[in-house]
């Protein structure tokens, strides 16, 4: 009984709970083999990403090139995997950024309330009517492309969904008992924000920053398509498929757009999976 | 007699009103008391006669709405006289007394503790805010803490979280961490209330106990008549935010001289009564507080209201320290 207890913390229960949803345990495993496919891509692939080859361009796969070239001969198969670095870096920054600042801002809004409040509420609602996509466009037109530009824009752009689930929680949370007793012991009110009511709203934050990774790896995916995202000089999946936009490349070389194609879709399918899990084991309702 | 003890807590007319929209609540309405250093003030009253509000009042814990109006809240502490009302509300100075020289427990152990931390850094939590100590030094404090308070095997206990405790054990925790500080004064808000008679009469045990290991003083707040009898040396008997009688227990409990603290006695069912026999109940309710009758709160539901309740009646002093706000009590007994 001694050992079982004293490791009983709620992350712990958490974490088992997730291990049985079969679901959710496929879309770790996609992830996590995709990871560590990224991480190890020079051990993978002994071509470089941005190695042009003109003599060699276009080609179908073959054993020197597992899946071909483009159009500037460079390795297929070896852009994917380093691009999977980029793309991931790219959704999960820009996911855990929006979360950061969301947070924070809704920790101050929800737990001091007064002006500062209203004036942040009226300006999310302000983020909120605009189409998310509309104003990353203006945003990328406006600050410029570029790697780090992108991951800016997603999080500044992103930030108001967390913003209002802390501020939410914080409302309702701020009431409790413990936080009463905890200025009945002198603990100052940074502390009691931020040590005490802060891990009692982080369990929606994660499936949010989860669920959103997801949602930028799509939207990085469809801005390099159209050439308006991370340029082609380090490679994304997005900007693999970005070939693919003449109707004889869909065609003739399937290589180029299928791959990366498919590696998105499982690479999204499997957070969703992770996410969706999440949701069930971390949700207050239970 | 009141005059050669030690005071530790001096509470002077204190006002204490909640502004909702228009409407002004006086919870506190002109209390005063004092507590002595070593012994226990039973405050006891109806729900919503504003003993709560007085308590939260002394450490500035009121919520948004709540203010002190009037009053003076001196505690005596080694350095000398602090008016507490007079400091900033979470600021410095209060946070410094707050825990370390004047500890509170509340009313519900069940949501006093925060769920997702264990019970050893909550408590440590509240060592380290107040004294430079090592969180070893800290760590081995709180399992002598919670072995005084008859936490068996304390220090595997601290890695547990609160779910893991029952309700006893949980207010025993928060007992732990008012006093692992050693405050001088206790504030216990209706320590009891949440929990069942066996359990309250082993809390009632300790709280003496650690009064009489440490010399803390300790208000006790309660709508229990016996448990005050039981813990308190003086009472004060509170209704609409008034004191309404004080004096030692044996003066209150054995000559009740206000008509409230008699009917309060009278209600108080006994174990043994006949089944046919009724219940003593007060005749009326309490009124709303934002719209009290003038004069005396207690007079619509009192069996001797005259003519002179329509004015707030004063304090007339019954001798030793027994005193009462009644004008049928005034000239001797």
């Amino acid at each position: 009984m001694g050992k079982t207890a004293a490791k009983s913390s709620l992350a712990l229960r958490n974490w088992e709970k997730l291990c049985r949803n079969k679901l959710a345990m496929v879309g770790f495993a996609i992830i996590s083999v995709m990871i560590l496919c990224a991480i190890l891509a020079p051990v993978l692939s002994s071509n470089k990403p941005d190695e042009i080859d003109l003599s060699n361009r276009l080609m179908p796969p073959s054993g020197e090139h597992l899946l071909g070239t483009d159009k500037l001969g460079r390795d297929v198969f070896a852009r994917i995997l380093y691009g999977a670095r980029v793309s991931i870096l790219i959704g999960l920054s820009g996911a855990l950024g929006g979360a950061l600042i969301g947070t924070v801002i809704g920790c101050f809004s929800g737990y001091l309330g007064g002006w500062f409040d209203k004036i942040t509420l009226r300006i999310s609602e302000i983020f909120m009517t605009f189409p998310q996509l509309i104003l990353v466009l203006i945003l990328v037109v406006y600050i410029g492309q570029g790697l780090f530009n992108l991951i800016l824009i997603f999080a500044v752009t992103g930030w108001t969904g967390t913003y209002r689930l802390v501020r939410g929680r914080f409302l309702s949370l701020r009431e409790e008992n413990y936080v009463d007793a905890c200025r009945a012991f002198g603990i100052g009110e940074l502390s009691i924000m931020f040590r005490h009511i802060l891990p009692n709203t982080l369990s929606p934050v994660i499936v949010t920053v989860t669920l959103a990774t997801a949602g930028y790896i799509l939207a990085e995916s469809g801005l390099s398509f159209l050439g308006l995202g991370v340029p082609s000089g380090i490679p994304t999946w997005g900007n693999i498929i970005n070939a693919a936009k003449a109707v004889d490349v869909i065609r003739n070389n399937p290589w180029l757009w299928l791959p990366p194609g498919l590696a998105i879709s499982l690479f999204v399918m499997g957070v969703n999976f992770l996410g969706d899990g999440l949701r069930d084991v971390l949700d207050p309702n239970q | 007699m009141s005059a050669d003890r030690d005071v530790i807590l001096q509470v002077e007319k204190l006002q204490t009103q909640f502004q909702v929209g228009r409407r002004i609540v006086k919870a506190v309405n002109g209390v005063s008391f004092r507590v002595e250093r070593g012994r226990t003030l039973g405050v006891v009253g109806e729900s919503g006669c504003g003993k709560s509000v007085t308590a939260h009042s002394i450490l500035q814990l009121l919520p948004k709405l709540g203010s002190i109006t009037d009053g003076k809240i001196t505690y005596h502490s080694d350095n000398g006289p602090i008016v507490l009302n007079k400091l900033r509300k979470n600021g410095g100075a209060i946070r410094a007394i707050r825990g370390k020289e004047i500890g509170m427990i509340f009313q519900d152990p069940m949501a006093s503790l925060n769920p997702v931390y264990t019970i050893g850094n909550q408590i440590c939590e509240n060592i380290l805010q107040h004294e430079n100590v090592s969180k070893k030094e800290a760590a081995a404090r709180a399992v002598e803490m919670l072995t005084l308070l008859g936490i068996p095997r304390a220090e595997a206990r601290l890695k547990d979280y609160p779910h893991q405790f029952s309700g006893g054990m949980k207010q025993r925790v928060m007992i732990a961490m008012a006093m692992v500080c050693n405050p001088k004064l206790l504030i216990a808000d209706e320590p009891t209330t949440a929990l069942d008679v066996t359990i309250q009469a082993q809390i009632l045990e300790l709280m003496k106990e650690v009064q009489v290991k440490y010399g803390t003083s300790i208000i006790l707040i309660t709508h229990n008549m016996g448990i005050v009898a039981e813990m308190a040396d003086e009472i004060a008997v509170m209704y609409m935010g008034r004191i309404v009688e004080f004096g030692t227990v044996r003066q209150v409990l054995g000559s009740p001289r206000h008509p409230y603290t008699k009917a309060l006695l009278n209600s108080v069912p006994v174990l043994g009564i006949g089944k046919g026999e009724r219940l003593q109940t007060i005749r009326g309710s309490t009124p709303d507080p934002s719209d009290m009758p003038e004069g005396c709160e207690f007079a619509p539901r009192c069996d001797m209201a005259t003519e002179r309740c329509k004015s707030v009646p004063d304090e007339t002093d019954l001798g030793g320290g027994h005193c009462v706000r009644c004008w049928n009590c005034m000239g001797g007994t």
